[in-house]
Formats: C-alpha cells, sequence, structure tokens
C-alpha cells in the first residue's frame, strides 16, 4: 500500500486519535514541529507522547495539554537547561498532570528496535547497581540462556502513531534522510501508522538513484506532507540550521505559564499553518539559517543491463 | 598573558586523560571542549564519538548540543543512534567517556535523575540520557562537575549511573566488564580511585586552591594520596588556544 500525500491538517485528524501513543522523533535535528502544532491546534488529548529527548516540541505540547503521560530518555533543552512546561506538568500538575515512564537512551531505543523487528522484548548491557528499575518495573532483566549472564530487559514499544521529518521524500513515501538519523528508522518500523513530513517531495527517480540514502520506504509509510521549514526551530541538514537563538530564548520564553501560553496564542493557535508561521517570519529564517552549500559528490552506482 | 582560571585548569585537566588515538565518547560543553584542546596539543588522532550517531565528528564550530548540523558535516561516519549505542558503546570500541552530573558519591556513582524523592522530587533533573550506558560500557570514564558540597553527599538522592558501585570488587561483581570512572575533575583539584577500595582520592589541587577550601566542598571524610600533588599549569600556547581558537566568546569558560 502507497502512502497518501495529505496536508498536514489532513493527516493529524485522520492519524492521530485521543489516547493515541505518538512518537514525534527526530534526534536535535529534524523534529517534526509543525506536526506538533497541528496537533495542539486540533486539541487532542490524553495522548502518550514518546521521545528519546521530549525537547521544546513536547514542552509545546505537554504546556498545551494534549498529554497525559511521557515515556523518555532526557528532558531537557540541550545546552540551555530546564523545560519548564514540563516541569510545571510534574511538579505541579499545570495544566494537567503528567505521569513519567523514564529509560535511557539506549533502553528507549531498544524498545523500538523491538518494536522494529517484531519481538516482544530487547536485550541490552544496561541498568545494574543503578535504581532505574526500582522506579520502572518495565526494565527488568532477562537470564543468556547460552552463558547465564544477566542482561537489561525492555519491552517492545510500538506506538500507534509516529512522525517524522526528513528532507525529502517521493509522493509514494519513499523517505530520504542525511546528517543525523536519530531512531528514524526504528520508530518507522515500530509504529502502526506513521507520517512523514518533508522539506520537499521529489520523483520516484531521485530516490532511486540514491537508494542508500533512503531511510523509511514508503511501505511503511502512511501519509507525506510536504512543509518547508516544518521542523524550525530544529533544523534539516543543508535546509536550515537549528535556530540556536531560540533555544535559548526558550528559557524565558517557558519560564512562566504565561509566557509560555502568550507564545502558544501567537505562534501556534495563531497561525493556520506552518506556511503562516514561515510566512510571519517574513523572510527571516531563510536570511537567518540557511547554510552555504556544501556538496556531496556523487557515487557511482554502476549501470547493470 | 593572564594564568589560567579554575575553568580553564579544568577543561586542560580534561584534555591531558585524552590519549592519542582514543576514541571518546564525548558531551558539548567542558568535554567537547577538552577534546578539541587534545586534538590540538598531544592527541590529534582522537575520535570524536557522539551518542546522536557521529564518528570521527570534527564540528567547525563549538556545538550547542551533542545534535548539531556541525558534528555530520566532515564526519567519518554519520549512523542510526541504535549502531552507536550497540555496535560502538555496548561492542566495546569507546576508549573513554565523558559524564557531568548533579551529584557524586564517593564511588563515583552519579545521580542525574532527581533532587529529593523521586516520586515528589524538589528538583527534577533531565534523567539518565546516555549517561547510565557510557558509565557502564565505556573502558573507563572521565567525570566533570563544579566542586559543591551538595554535590559531593554523603549518599545519592538516586543512582542513575553506577560507577565503582559500594567500592572494592563490587563493580566487577555486578558483571562489569569495563575500569569504571578513572578521574574526577572539578574547579578546585583532581581525583582518581583508590585501586583496591576504589574510593575517589584527591590526587591534585589546582593552583591557589587550598585542602581546607575542598574538604568544605566534600559531604563524606575525603581521602588524599600523598603526596598532594598541584595541577600542573598549561603552557602559553594551550591557553591561547583556549582563549582565541577553541572558545573565543568565552561561552564555556565564561
Amino acid at each position: 500500500m502507497s502512502a497518501r500525500l495529505l496536508s498536514m491538517k489532513e493527516a493529524i485528524s485522520q492519524y492521530v486519535d485521543d489516547g493515541d501513543v505518538v512518537a514525534a522523533e527526530g534526534f536535535t535535528h529534524l523534529i517534526p514541529f509543525s506536526a506538533g502544532h497541528e496537533i495542539i491546534r486540533q486539541r487532542k488529548k490524553d495522548l502518550i507522547l514518546c521521545r528519546l529527548t521530549p525537547d521544546l516540541i513536547y514542552d509545546q505540547m505537554i504546556a498545551a495539554g494534549v498529554a497525559r503521560k511521557l515515556i523518555f530518555g532526557w528532558i531537557g533543552n540541550p545546552g540551555v537547561g530546564s523545560l519548564y512546561g514540563i516541569r510545571r506538568a510534574v511538579e505541579k500538575e499545570q495544566p494537567r498532570p503528567l505521569s513519567l515512564e523514564e529509560y535511557s537512551h539506549f533502553g528507549l531505543l531498544s524498545r523500538l528496535k523491538a518494536g522494529a523487528s517484531g519481538l516482544p522484548f530487547m536485550h541490552l548491557r544496561d541498568y545494574d547497581g543503578t535504581d532505574l528499575p526500582a522506579v520502572n518495573g518495565s526494565i527488568r532483566t532477562v537470564e543468556c540462556p547460552f552463558t547465564g549472564e544477566s542482561l537489561a530487559a525492555v519491552p517492545a514499544l510500538r506506538p500507534d502513531v509516529a512522525i517524522l521529518h526528513a528532507q525529502r521524500a517521493d509522493s509514494s513515501g519513499n523517505t530520504q534522510v542525511w546528517g543525523l538519523l536519530g531512531v528514524q528508522k526504528e520508530v518507522a518500523f515500530a509504529a502502526k501508522k506513521v507520517i512523514v513530513v518533508v522539506e520537499e517531495i521529489v520523483s520516484e527517480d531521485v530516490i532511486r538513484a540514491d537508494p542508500n540514502r533512503t531511510l523509511v520506504p514508503g511501505l511503511v509509510v502512511d501519509a507525506v506532507v510536504a512543509e518547508p521549514f516544518g521542523a524550525h526551530p530544529s533544523y534539516a541538514q543543508g535546509y536550515y540550521d537549528r535556530d540556536n537563538d531560540f533555544y535559548l530564548g526558550w528559557a524565558q520564553t517557558s519560564r512562566t505559564a504565561a509566557s509560555l501560553e502568550a507564545y502558544l496564542d501567537e505562534w501556534v493557535y495563531g497561525v493556520a499553518s506552518r506556511e503562516e508561521y514561515v510566512e510571519k517570519y517574513e523572510g527571516e529564517l531563510e536570511r537567518r539559517l540557511k547554510p552555504q552549500p556544501n556538496l556531496s559528490p556523487p557515487v557511482d552506482y554502476g549501470l547493470y543491463t | 598573558m593572564r594564568p589560567a582560571s579554575l575553568s580553564e585548569l579544568m577543561a586542560v585537566a580534561a584534555a591531558r586523560e585524552i590519549r592519542d588515538q582514543d576514541v571518546v565518547f564525548v558531551g558539548v560543553g567542558l568535554p567537547n571542549l577538552a577534546v578539541n584542546l587534545a586534538r590540538r596539543t598531544h592527541a590529534p588522532d582522537a575520535q570524536l564519538v557522539y551518542e546522536s550517531g557521529v564518528y570521527g565528528a570534527r564540528p567547525a564550530r563549538q556545538p550547542l548540543s551533542i545534535g548539531d548540523p556541525s558534528l555530520a558535516t566532515g564526519a567519518i561516519q554519520v549512523m542510526p543512534m541504535a549502531e552507536t549505542f550497540t555496535y560502538f558503546l555496548q561492542g566495546g570500541r569507546i576508549d573513554v567517556g565523558f559524564l557531568g552530573a548533579a551529584q557524586i558519591d564517593r564511588f563515583g556513582n552519579l545521580n542525574t535523575t532527581v533532587i529529593g524523592d523521586y516520586e515528589k522530587p524538589t528538583t527534577r533533573l533531565p534523567g539518565a540520557g546516555g549517561a547510565s550506558e557510557i558509565s557502564w560500557l565505556a573502558r573507563r570514564t572521565v567525570i566533570l562537575l563544579p566542586q559543591k558540597r551538595n554535590k559531593f553527599p554523603e549518599r545519592l538522592d538516586f543512582r542513575t549511573s553506577v560507577g565503582h558501585h559500594t567500592g572494592g570488587g563490587s563493580r566487577e561483581a555486578l558483571g562489569s566488564k569495563t575500569a569504571g570512572p578513572s578521574r574526577v575533575i572539578t574547579n578546585l583539584g583532581v581525583y582518581g580511585f583508590d585501586a583496591s577500595s576504589k574510593e575517589m582520592e584527591l590526587h591534585a589541587l589546582h593552583p591557589g586552591v587550598t585542602l581546607d577550601e575542598v574538604r568544605a566542598e566534600v559531604g563524606w571524610e575525603l581521602r588524599v594520596r600523598e603526596p598532594l600533588e598541584t595541577t600542573e599549569a598549561p603552557e602559553p600556547e594551550t591557553l591561547r588556544l583556549l582563549r582565541e581558537e577553541l572558545d573565543p566568546k568565552g561561552v564555556i569558560l565564561g
């Protein structure tokens, strides 16, 4: 089955249901902010959000009240400090209570690997001597049947929906990524439904000309959404830089519930789409964040007839 | 040239922990600066590994996060994070891992999860991230943190990452195949771990720092190795590199 080319509004409304387990992934790179904003605008509720690093996208979504639980590895604003929206939800139950289920990065990505591999769990060397298993009953141990060694085990995670951002895909959802790859492949194969958001739609010929660069095949993709700058203030390698000023400024923006809400009112509820969000910047994103080109020379796949 | 500041000494001491050709699992901030300093001085062939999925990174700018685009451009390899953790870290390819923490105990166990009770924390910290596995799987680890009494408690509020556990052979008894923490470097001095008890012991004070000042910032009866040394001051060229090329805006060293 091939993916469908949809608007973000259609994709979120058709594929994200209240109460779903949602993984909007992307490790620093390619974080699907435009999808997160649409989930907020559609006032989804009771979601269980998963991400290795919740980042600003989940800070905004949790402050907007769409989630009841967070499954994660590391909560923070990288290189800057706290995520105050999530802290208010955890420490003061504002705007609603949020329960936490925490792993390490290796643990959570192992859950996705198991989910993607059709296995009930994944084993790993981790957590011995730590307090993490005591606060998370899903971190257990398993004995190796060959050596008798005790290994950590974590259960498969199969999100209801995975949302990924990428540089490009064809209209069937064959998706190519370069730069940091995060857990994009694992989460796409693990999830029951997948929405891919791209900077640009290309023809199938472009994909077939460089098959090693395809990270996620259309086979596992349900919807493709084209939204340039859809990952801002995160970045898309080669298209635009990470907006570090935004990340630094978020410490102030998110400090109080009122200032965070004012941001959401202006930049999420106040625009109808990512296109309007980008227009609202009046060309500043392009001017400030576009990198100089640094092309990789083509490789020769050879023609075998 | 003005003498090295305490944060510069910390960076220099951290750089000295890197041997040439080490494969280093590195975070942003001070560890990144230390590895780059080592590469520019005594360890040109040290390789940077970032948990974001990069081997042999050569960032052209100071990255704000471990997922900065400058880590991919010009790297030797970019890979799914699952491969970094599975093949590089768990597969035993990492020589040294750098870690920070909100709290450390006398055996080099670390807390980055909560201050206070887990269910009702006074402060919710970021959590494990890659720390629990780096601490468990890198061949050795170097821990960098500011020296404050509340960061050096008798007991951790939460044990996120295991160092030498309860000391002696306890780490090995848990099944570890790696050496664990080898150094702790703070803004006041440099520590190692006693070979048999595995307890942290002070090896060197940074120039101008007194033993009393250090003891005041440690929550247990601190062991001191004799003879207590003074951290060697950096060469002028090393300071020039730090100040003019590696951190010209003082983002990390202030």
